[in-house]
């Protein structure tokens, strides 16, 4: 770890190791608002559709590493985030500053147990975390819930 | 991914997640384990009531659920009890639609919906009334008891049977209750506990008169998110009768807790069924308060921003019914236009307005067919499908919709107004 870096550590809920770009949701990440039109328009890269998430409205979500507090909105929230893994269109990893909701946590089992499309998923890396991330940073994810926000 | 054999399983259970019941049943098991295990679930429980399935559309896009619907089907498996689901996307006799949009719902957004609820049949669907988010409505029969373990997702229904009936279910996402219904088991957590049902905010609510429950809940919903509030003012603004009167309040305002927030169970002081048992002993230590008065339902009502890019446009359409109306709300509606109308000299609303219920409340609403001529004669419509996905996609996005539901306003551009004043707009046909 470099001085311009700094290390999270929360708990693993789907492990996996992988670096990428951060895209960040302050507020409740609305999965069905988030991604419905983009995937009525069945694009292969999705991006954000929620007018009322002002942190992250109109930015790539497919292949980033969304930080965010919980999901909220609809309960097809979970089928959302399977049916967007399915085709690709996923986010890469999900991290949450608080513990993983219900809708959120049925999305990536649903994936992983029926589908084999794992998005890697760490929970409860607290608020300070969700302060401190910016949009765009590069992250690295570790399989034991380590993770580094590069500046 | 957690060791799944933490938690404290049956030797049933066990033997399932081995694959001694076939490969779709192990993966049924295992996805309810991992789920409950995440949220510290330390056994899985009987299903008691029919579970309440969210997903009712057939979207060809959502190619996964239809695959493990199939996967269902051809494992020979379906739930225990029949179940309901939520309401079906269409209906071009009652709900406009023009050649193009009727094209893009038949053949492209809804294009396998025949085929779909037929696969719902056999996995456990009850029957062809069985579309509607209001389940629990005596017309449809999926009334759970008090204290019964349920596995039901559709954040309205959910928050109706924890609240007002005092049943215990998680706000499950779609699917994973379908899981639960077909392995008979869910993982005992949050809102299936004494200690996850303790409410972590005293609402009170200080208003001169009864608040508009639409907006009562999308106030509670922002301020709780998915915590547990325990309302007081409310009874003495309600009485302190749990009647058919109530119970309809309860569940609009509880509808709009749930999507303008994520809030799954509330208790209401001498009303519902907790709070009338254990009265202020539901608020943790350490609880929250948060005062609302009519200055304060002000603030959140304006604060709704308006969707549509021309905000003077003179509606198209109105929607009530979200949820879908019980069958007192339907004559309560056709009672309050009739009035409106009369005391403005018109006969006819000059908005296409279109109620929303159940199959079984709009059957036995027209079965009156003094009731039934009389709205159709001020040119109100009846429709069973979602108004939510008649509004999700771009075509019907742009069309000047307006409506009393929280719920549809949040999810779509639909623009919200009080149950008074769209009673007004309706009829005049202008903002």
């Amino acid at each position: 770890m470099t001085e311009k870096s700094r290390e999270f550590k929360g708990r693993v809920v789907m492990a996996g190791h992988l670096s990428g770009e951060a895209v960040v949701s302050h507020g409740g990440f609305n999965t069905l608002a988030s991604f419905q039109k983009d995937m009525i328009l069945r694009k292969k890269i999705m991006k954000c559709s929620d007018q009322n998430n002002t942190d992250i409205f109109g930015k790539v979500l497919s292949g980033k590493i969304l930080c965010l507090p919980k999901t909220i909105g609809s309960t097809t929230g979970g089928l959302v985030l399977q049916t967007v893994a399915s085709v690709g269109a996923a986010p890469a990893a999900l991290l949450f500053s608080e513990e993983i909701d219900s809708l959120a946590a049925a999305g990536v089992i649903l994936a992983d147990v029926w589908n084999g499309n794992r998005i890697v998923t760490i929970d409860n890396l607290g608020a300070e975390f969700l302060a401190y991330v910016q949009q765009g940073q590069k992250l690295d994810i570790f399989d034991d819930g380590r993770v580094i926000v590069h500046e | 991914m957690q060791n799944i054999y933490s938690m404290q399983l049956t030797d049933e259970e066990k033997a399932i997640l081995k694959g001694e019941q076939g490969e779709v049943m192990r993966k049924a098991m295992e996805s309810i384990v991992l789920y409950g295990q995440i949220f510290g679930a330390k056994r899985l429980a009987p299903i008691e009531g029919s579970i309440h399935f969210v997903m009712s559309v057939g979207m060809p896009i959502f190619k996964p659920v239809v695959s493990l619907v199939d996967e269902l089907i051809e494992a020979g498996l379906r739930t225990s009890k029949p179940f309901t689901a939520d309401p079906r996307p269409m209906d071009f006799k009652n709900v406009p639609a023009n050649f193009l949009e009727k094209f893009i719902f038949k053949k492209l957004i809804y294009g396998i919906q025949a085929q779909y609820e037929e696969k719902l049949y056999k996995i456990g669907l009850k029957d062809d009334k069985s579309f509607t988010c209001a389940c629990y409505l005596e017309e449809v029969g999926n009334i759970p008891l008090k204290g019964q373990v349920l596995a039901w997702a559709e954040s309205s229904a959910v928050v109706y049977a924890n609240s007002v009936l005092g049943a215990r279910t998680n706000r499950n996402s779609g699917l994973l209750e379908l899981l639960c219904g077909i392995t008979g088991r869910v993982p005992v957590f949050s809102l299936m506990t004494d200690e996850g049902r303790m409410a972590d905010w005293l609402i009170e609510i200080k208003t001169k008169t009864l608040p508009e429950a639409q907006i009562l809940g999308s106030a509670i919903g922002m301020k709780a998110m998915e915590d547990v509030p325990y309302i007081s003012g409310l009874d003495s603004l309600l009485g302190n009768e749990l009647n058919h009167s109530v119970m309809d309040y309860l569940k609009d305002m509880g509808a709009a807790a749930a999507s303008n927030g994520a809030v799954g169970l509330y208790h209401v002081e001498g009303l519902t069924p907790e709070a009338v048992n254990m009265s202020r002993g539901l608020l943790k230590q350490g609880y929250r308060t948060y005062v609302i008065d009519d200055a304060e339902l002000k603030k959140v009502y304006d604060g709704y921003p308006v969707m549509w890019k021309n905000h003077l446009a003179k509606p198209e359409i109105c929607f009530i019914g979200c949820p879908h109306l019980s069958l007192r709300q339907m004559y309560e509606w056709l009672e309050r236009f009739e009035s409106e109308l009369k005391a403005t000299a018109n006969t006819k609303l000059a908005v296409t307005t279109i109620l929303t219920a159940a199959p079984a409340v709009v059957n036995a609403f027209t079965k009156d067919e003094n009731a039934y001529s009389r709205l159709t004669g001020i040119g109100a419509r009846l429709t069973s499908i979602c108004a939510l996905m008649y509004m999700n996609n771009p075509l019907c996005a742009r069309k000047a919709v307006i409506t009393n539901s929280n719920k549809l306003r949040t999810y779509t551009k639909a623009r919200y107004f009080t149950d008074a004043e769209i009673t007004a707009i309706a009829i005049r046909g202008g903002i």
